[in-house]
């Protein structure tokens, strides 16, 4: 099955953000999004995702052959979509166990019986364990009070428990340091199975150490300019993001330039 | 709710050993406020002279005096068109079918048995608990706790009634309160022993040996040095009621070290008046906690307050509203403290949807001499839509220097990222609401005992995704 995005335009508040994004990822591939601030990255995992802000004015987005664009967030997760949040909000007296229990409940398949409190709790123990986290996270209040990590790692703890197909991970690697990073980074490739198709959004190259892409996008302006294999990526981080600003002007200049 | 029902038949007297008193007056109720209705519950109520002074002087005042200026919605209220004494035996309801559909629908989706949809709706006289109460009632007498209603305990315990009647809500304190004790018609009566720790919540409904949710509640609870007790009344679900006015007072007295918490889940049917007032006194080193929720009733009124009388004594106050189409949920809390070393802690919140309206209306008041008293009130108001609304009046009165106060307030509406943020891991859009709306209210529901909890929760549901409308 594949998440195909098909020369999408999106605006927010009547700012056209995406300008033409085309991208196809398969279950079971990584693929790495990279850019400047501001090149629309966010945008993308956002309008995917269906967040009422987000308008699109043209272009598809489908899974296994089917768009998404008409369903709310929720219909979009039944479909086997996955955002992980840049910055997770909190709601305050909403346990993260009852939280989890309730996105692991509505992402299961229709009709499948969901599980008793004890075997969720069961699930849910062997997840934690799986990356690092203590048990007692789970009577916090979601994102409540959170360090940068801990959110980081509550996002990949749903990850692990909803099990998409196509998983969009916002700059999962912001904010941490390079032990948080490593542990994030690991909870990603132990959750990402053979069926899982990931899109790792990134400012910079250090997250791709951890988690290996086979595909690497350059998004710029509304668009993705470049797509390469792994070596893209050490491209950008050797010659910065200015390289890309001048890669376009040369483009303009010379259109027949690679 | 307990999972046990007990239907009565006719031979429930001999099974639960009591009966009503009251029930061969074929008094049909009296229409408006007049000496003769006041004369008339009295001698129904076969009351001492004593009372019947109070009531008489109660009404009196009460045709003499105006309604106050903040709250001009009393002024509109006709209360000459109400019945004052309907006759006990009347139920609420003659048929489930005379039920408001929301109420039935509510019933429902809350999961309630059968058997007690009727007694909440007033159609069958079902004793929700009754054989429970019976069992723990004899515990309960062997340790000198009393737990009756109002009108025995004018009989059987004169002195303890004549001593502390309307010493805490005196008739003369407001408008509501001269209505009220001319004309109250039921009510809990408390007594706990000193040093007695009371094992177990004392439900309003243990004791109520009919359909009649009392329009007049006037319930005391006297608790004696070092003693504890809880109580509850009310339900999440909404209760229905053929009597559009319903006016309670309710009077604490937790002497030295005792505790005592109150707690109201407050669900009439939307067509009521709900205008209340209930105070404590709480002396030194004593605790006293409102919890409180209201979410039925066309307007309710309802500040309950705590007076900290001695050194050391604390009081606790919850106090927490949901107003709905329609609804105005004026409510809040007071503190007032009148002894050193005092603490006082109150929490408001407030959830408006539809065009629902809530005020958090509070009182602090620290008198000269109180020194060292502690005091936070932090109230926060969430509003689920556009039309809804919300207005804030606390007043703060202090008068030494060296109080530690903090005082808070927010006005939230429900945010799109977070509706997004629970939507993207699955949730439908209405329990997202739901969800925000229950953790809002969170410090309320951990109050509850762990069943009344559920069934709150699940209410809140019910009104966010509108399946009750």
């Amino acid at each position: 099955m594949k998440l195909e995005i098909k020369d999408l335009h999106a605006s927010v508040e009547g700012k056209e953000i995406l300008k033409g994004v085309n991208l196809t990822i398969a279950q079971g591939e990584t693929h790495a999004l990279m850019g400047p601030n501001g090149s629309g990255k966010s945008t993308l995992a956002y309008t995917l995702m269906g967040h009422p802000k987000y308008q699109v004015t043209s272009g598809q987005a489908l899974i296994g052959g089917e768009s998404i664009l008409g369903l709310t967030p929720d219909k979009r997760v039944k479909k086997g979509l996955f955002l992980a949040f840049q910055y997770p909000v909190s709601v305050q007296g909403v346990s993260m166990f009852s939280f989890l229990r309730a996105a692991y409940n509505n992402s299961r398949p229709a009709g499948s019986e969901p599980p008793t409190i004890f075997e969720f709790r069961e699930t849910v123990a062997e997840k934690l364990k799986m990356l690092s986290m203590d048990d007692s996270f789970l009577n916090r209040y979601l994102n409540e009070g959170f360090s940068g990590g801990e959110k980081k790692r509550a996002e990949i703890l749903q990850m692990a428990l909803m099990q998409p197909k196509f998983a969009v991970l916002d700059e999962t690697d912001s904010g941490l340091d390079i032990d948080a990073l490593r542990i994030v980074a690991e909870g990603i490739n132990k959750v990402s199975g053979p069926e899982t198709g990931s899109l790792l959004i990134t400012h910079y190259q250090r997250i791709l150490k951890y988690v290996k892409p086979q595909f690497v996008h350059v998004m710029f302006q509304g668009r993705i300019i470049e797509s390469g294999g792994e070596e893209l990526s050490r491209l950008l981080e050797e010659k910065g993001y200015t390289w890309i600003r001048g890669y376009k002007e040369e483009e303009q200049v010379a259109p027949s330039t690679p | 709710m307990s999972a046990k029902t007990d239907v009565i038949t006719d031979d429930y007297k001999e099974k639960y050993g009591f009966s009503d008193p009251v029930e061969s007056y074929a008094v049909q109720g009296i229409k408006g406020l007049s000496e003769r209705v006041v004369q008339e519950i009295v001698r129904v109520h076969d009351e001492p002279a004593w009372m019947e002074q109070v009531r008489m002087k109660a009404l009196k005042h009460f045709l003499d005096i105006k309604p106050p200026a903040w709250a001009p919605d009393l002024a509109d209220i006709d209360f000459q068109s109400f019945f004052y004494y309907a006759r006990p035996t009347a139920k609420a309801a003659d048929t489930w079918d005379q039920l408001p559909e929301y109420i039935k629908r509510t019933y429902d989706k809350l999961g309630i048995t059968e058997a007690e949809k009727k007694f909440l709706a007033g159609v069958g006289a079902v004793y929700e608990s009754e054989a429970v109460y019976h069992s723990i009632k004899g515990e309960l007498e062997k340790q000198g706790v009393v737990f009756t209603d109002t009108v025995t305990a004018l009989k059987e315990y004169p002195d303890i009634m004549r001593k502390y009647f309307g010493t805490v809500v005196p008739y003369q304190d407001n408008y509501i309160a001269a209505l009220q004790t001319a004309v109250w018609s039921a009510g809990s009566f408390v007594y706990v022993p000193e040093g007695v720790k009371v094992p177990m919540i004392l439900q309003a409904y243990f004791r109520i040996n009919e359909r009649k949710m009392g329009q007049f509640e006037r319930t005391l609870i006297v608790a004696e040095p070092y003693s504890e007790v809880s109580y509850n009344e009310g339900c999440s679900a909404p209760v229905y009621s053929s009597q559009s006015l319903h006016s309670a007072i309710v009077e604490i007295i937790a002497k030295k070290g005792s505790l005592v918490k109150y707690t109201t889940l407050q669900n009439w049917s939307r067509d009521v008046l709900n205008l209340v007032t209930k105070r404590a006194h709480a002396y030194e080193e004593a605790t006293v906690s409102w919890v409180d929720f209201n979410g039925g009733s066309r307007l309710t009124r309802k500040y309950p307050s705590i007076y900290l009388l001695g050194p050391r004594a604390k009081a606790d106050i919850i106090s927490v509203a949901y107003a709905g189409p329609g609804q105005v949920q004026d409510t809040g809390g007071k503190a007032i403290h009148l002894a050193k070393d005092t603490t006082s802690k109150i929490i408001s919140r407030s959830v408006s949807k539809g065009g629902g309206h809530t005020a958090y209306r509070g009182l602090l008041h620290i008198a000269k001499g109180a020194k060292n008293v502690k005091s936070t009130v932090r109230c926060d108001a969430l509003l689920v839509d556009q039309q809804s609304t919300t207005a804030t009046y606390p007043y703060m009165e202090i008068q030494e220097d060296d109080a530690t106060v903090t005082h808070e307030a927010s006005v939230g509406k429900v945010g799109e990222e977070q509706l997004f943020y629970l939507m993207s891991r699955g949730i439908s859009e209405g329990d997202a609401l739901s969800m925000v709306v229950n953790g809002f209210m969170e410090p309320f529901a951990k109050e509850l005992p762990m069943t009344y909890a559920v069934e709150f929760n699940r209410l809140m549901s019910l009104e966010m995704t509108n399946a009750v409308g």
